[in-house]
């Protein structure tokens, strides 16, 4: 995935697709300010130097990086957390024990926790995703890349015996993201947009001292497109 | 007690020194101490039998006889640890949320509790363990009570991980047996290695604690009936002080305690490695493994002196531990103290020096941010305490002043785990960084596990001699064979069959308690 942080407006548009697609629950105001809001994920906020009208803020929107290297998977001792053969990091729900050990290990932060059981309040429960489990109490949880949309174009292509296109798996927040600053695709593709966009000077990982090898890449923000 | 006043004079010793009241047993236990110097006369045979029948009254009277005051102790704590158990039932109802957890700080009050139980339990295999291969003969009356310890404070702070999970039930998916999952856990997480680590801690600190008592159970077996007498017999495994038995004991015991001291280094090398392997800025770091070793001897060698300040109050067993025992507990927890700060300066440092920008910000947090206070706090009683008063005998031999210091120092080793396990609040991301407040379940929890370590341990004082008699007895002829050139100065182990003196007198003392 490519975030082009010079295109990001920080609408939220992505973290609210994600929230309808993903079946997470709603913590409400008091638990999101505890620090339980379940974002799989969201837009940081950061202030240039200086104060408001000069001052600018610049937006980053952060989910599961899907590192190669991730470290929140050693950690885990119930093999919750496990590289997928795709190279997704993916979190099988019904082997945590809720250790949280993962979610500390994750430099990004990208892990969230139900202290409770998930909420729906009325008429959330009637739009769930049929294709996504509703977790349970004490369990962790995070971005998947949508995994169910990454599986439904697979099979449909395996199904018409043909690859897969660029651009045609469009995880939630990519599919909604107003200006376009998300990009997904294959980065192993030469000729995949991501692969174009990740050959960027203003390319970087996040937190890259870490040597965590996140699949996501940032276009640095420079005030003018730039690919 | 007249039995105490048994004629101290004997054809060895120096006539001068025979007085009508002769040695008291504190001086008796403590002559073995001044070996060499042959200032008190060697105790003669039936000193020893006066010193072995007073020792055995005085401990199993303790056991034997209720009072009021025990009951309600018993019911007081009893209680406390019933309200943890109702917190931590509505914790599984309502979910882990009831605790003040949140993103970032996962983790906070259990796991620094776990911390700190996992680190008090090492004062029994201090004292006990390396105090025994150093043939430190001061140790005797005190190995008990310190096993005893190790292994209640393992039964806790093993609760804690439970405690702590989000899905409480399912903790035993950690255990590696064949399942239905077809699912083996992942030995790669350091989580794996502490169940394993502390699983094999309690079992090894359980038979530490079980091989030396056997000699004494049989004791108590033979001054029981009824029921009682059923259990101590089958605890004692059939005892009956034969030669063989007391060898076999010898040897079991002297391989067991070098066992258990690499177990106990490793055990607490491991719980810091849950911190210390991560890549946690604020937690990643070399010197975790050693510096919560020695953090667990200090808050240990603290828990091991309040406990003992306190028994020997409650149980009347001023003779048997002395304040020459807390003088030379003193002197040791003022080294440790010193070890300690310098571990946790070699660290600190480091991370001062080497300009990670998290790193400096969770320091700045501690010495001057919003845990100042906690930070200062530990720093005083930890550090400041310790080293202004401790170097003074008066100080050491003090009940009083050794019972708060003790317990200063463990309020301080409990805010030094607080303090590491709930930094994750300040992290790479900015956005991320968040606070902690403990709420009342953890709050409860915690202080149910405080009460549960006095009940273990006010249960126990009723149910088995918290004094290790064959020990202190075997002590006394020890020192009196030495004396009379019947055992080599270094040996604390009785010869097999060499002198018949030697030979009767060590099986004597568990046959004789068994036929009183």
């Amino acid at each position: 995935m490519v975030v082009d942080l010079d295109v990001c407006t920080g609408c939220q548009a992505c973290a609210v697709a994600c929230l309808a697609e993903n079946n997470v629950g709603i913590v409400g105001e008091e638990m999101a300010a505890m620090g339980r809001a379940q974002h799989w994920i969201r837009i940081e906020r950061y202030w240039d130097e200086g104060v408001y009208p000069e001052a600018r803020a610049q937006f980053v929107p952060v989910m599961c990086q899907q590192c190669d290297k991730a470290p929140c998977e050693p950690v885990c001792p119930v093999f919750a957390s496990v590289h997928s053969e795709d190279g997704l990091n993916s979190q099988v729900y019904n082997r945590c024990i809720g250790t949280r050990y993962c979610a500390h290990n994750c430099p990004y932060k990208a892990r969230v926790f139900n202290f409770f059981a998930p909420q729906f309040p009325s008429p959330l429960e009637q739009q769930l995703n049929p294709d996504v489990t509703v977790r349970s109490v004490g369990i962790m949880e995070k971005c998947t890349f949508c995994v169910q949309r990454i599986r439904r174009v697979r099979e449909r292509a395996r199904v018409e015996d043909r690859p897969i296109a660029d651009g045609e798996i469009m995880p939630a927040c990519v599919q909604t993201c107003p200006p376009g600053a998300l990009v997904f695709g294959d980065a192993a593709d030469p000729d995949s947009q991501v692969s174009r966009l990740m050959a960027s000077r203003r390319g970087f990982r996040l937190l890259e001292a870490f040597n965590t090898e996140p699949s996501v890449v940032y276009l640095k923000r420079e005030g003018g497109l730039d690919v | 007690m007249s039995e105490r006043g048994t004629p101290g004079a004997k054809g060895a010793g120096d006539p001068s020194k025979a007085t009508s009241t002769g040695p008291t047993p504190e001086e008796a236990a403590l002559a073995f101490e001044a070996a060499g110097v042959k200032t008190t006369p060697a105790l003669t045979e039936s000193d020893l039998r006066a010193l072995d029948r007073d020792l055995d009254a005085r401990v199993f009277g303790a056991m034997e006889s209720i009072s009021i005051r025990y009951l309600l102790l018993v019911g007081f704590l009893g209680s406390v640890v019933a309200f943890g158990a109702f917190a931590f039932g509505w914790q599984i109802y309502k979910g882990i949320g009831v605790t003040g957890l949140n993103r970032p700080v996962f983790w906070g009050f259990y796991i620094a509790s776990f911390v700190f139980w996992i680190g008090i339990s090492h004062a029994g295999t201090l004292v006990s363990a390396i105090l025994r291969v150093l043939k430190v003969e001061w140790r005797m009356p005190l190995t008990r009570a310190a096993e005893a310890m190790t292994l209640f404070a393992l039964m806790i702070g093993g609760l804690f991980p439970i405690i702590h999970l989000g899905r409480n039930w399912r903790f035993y998916w950690m255990i590696p047996v064949p399942n239905e999952r077809g699912l083996w856990p992942n030995f790669r997480s350091a989580l794996m290695w502490d169940l394993l680590a502390i699983l094999t801690y309690i079992t090894a600190s359980s038979l530490f604690l079980l091989l030396p008592l056997i000699p004494d159970l049989a004791t108590a077996r033979d001054r029981t009936r009824g029921l009682r007498r059923r259990i101590y017999g089958l605890l004692s495994f059939g005892w009956r002080g034969t030669q063989q038995q007391w060898h076999r004991l010898h040897v079991a015991m002297r391989v067991f305690t070098i066992v258990v001291i690499p177990i106990a280094v490793s055990v607490h090398t491991i719980v810091s490695w849950d911190f210390g392997m991560t890549l946690v800025e604020g937690w990643r770091s070399t010197v975790f493994g050693p510096y919560f070793v020695i953090g667990a001897i200090y808050s240990g060698m603290a828990a091991l002196i309040t406990v003992l300040v306190l028994v020997r109050r409650s149980l009347k067993l001023d003779d048997y531990v002395t304040l020459r025992h807390f003088d030379r507990l003193g002197k040791v927890l003022l080294a440790v103290s010193v070890i300690w700060f310098y571990m946790f300066w070699a660290g600190f440092l480091t991370d001062w020096y080497g300009g990670s920008t998290v790193a400096k910000l969770i320091q700045h947090e501690h010495v001057a941010g919003h845990s100042a206070v906690l930070f200062w706090t530990m720093m005083v009683v930890n550090v400041l305490v310790p080293f202004l008063f401790l170097w003074f005998r008066r100080v050491r031999t003090s009940m009083p002043a050794m019972l708060v210091i003790s317990l200063l120092v463990n309020v301080g080793m409990w805010i030094e785990r607080f303090l590491i396990v709930t930094s994750p609040r300040i992290n790479s991301l900015s956005y991320d960084w968040g606070s902690y407040t403990p709420q009342w379940p953890e709050i409860a929890i915690a202080t149910a596990t405080f009460a549960a370590f006095a009940l273990l341990y006010v249960l126990f004082s009723k149910a088995l001699p918290l004094i290790s008699l064959w020990e202190v007895k075997e002590g006394w002829r020890v020192d009196r064979w030495r004396r009379e050139g019947l055992v080599e100065a270094e040996t604390d182990v009785p010869p097999l069959a060499t002198g018949t003196t030697a030979a009767t007198g060590a099986t004597g003392s568990a046959v004789r308690g068994g036929a009183s």
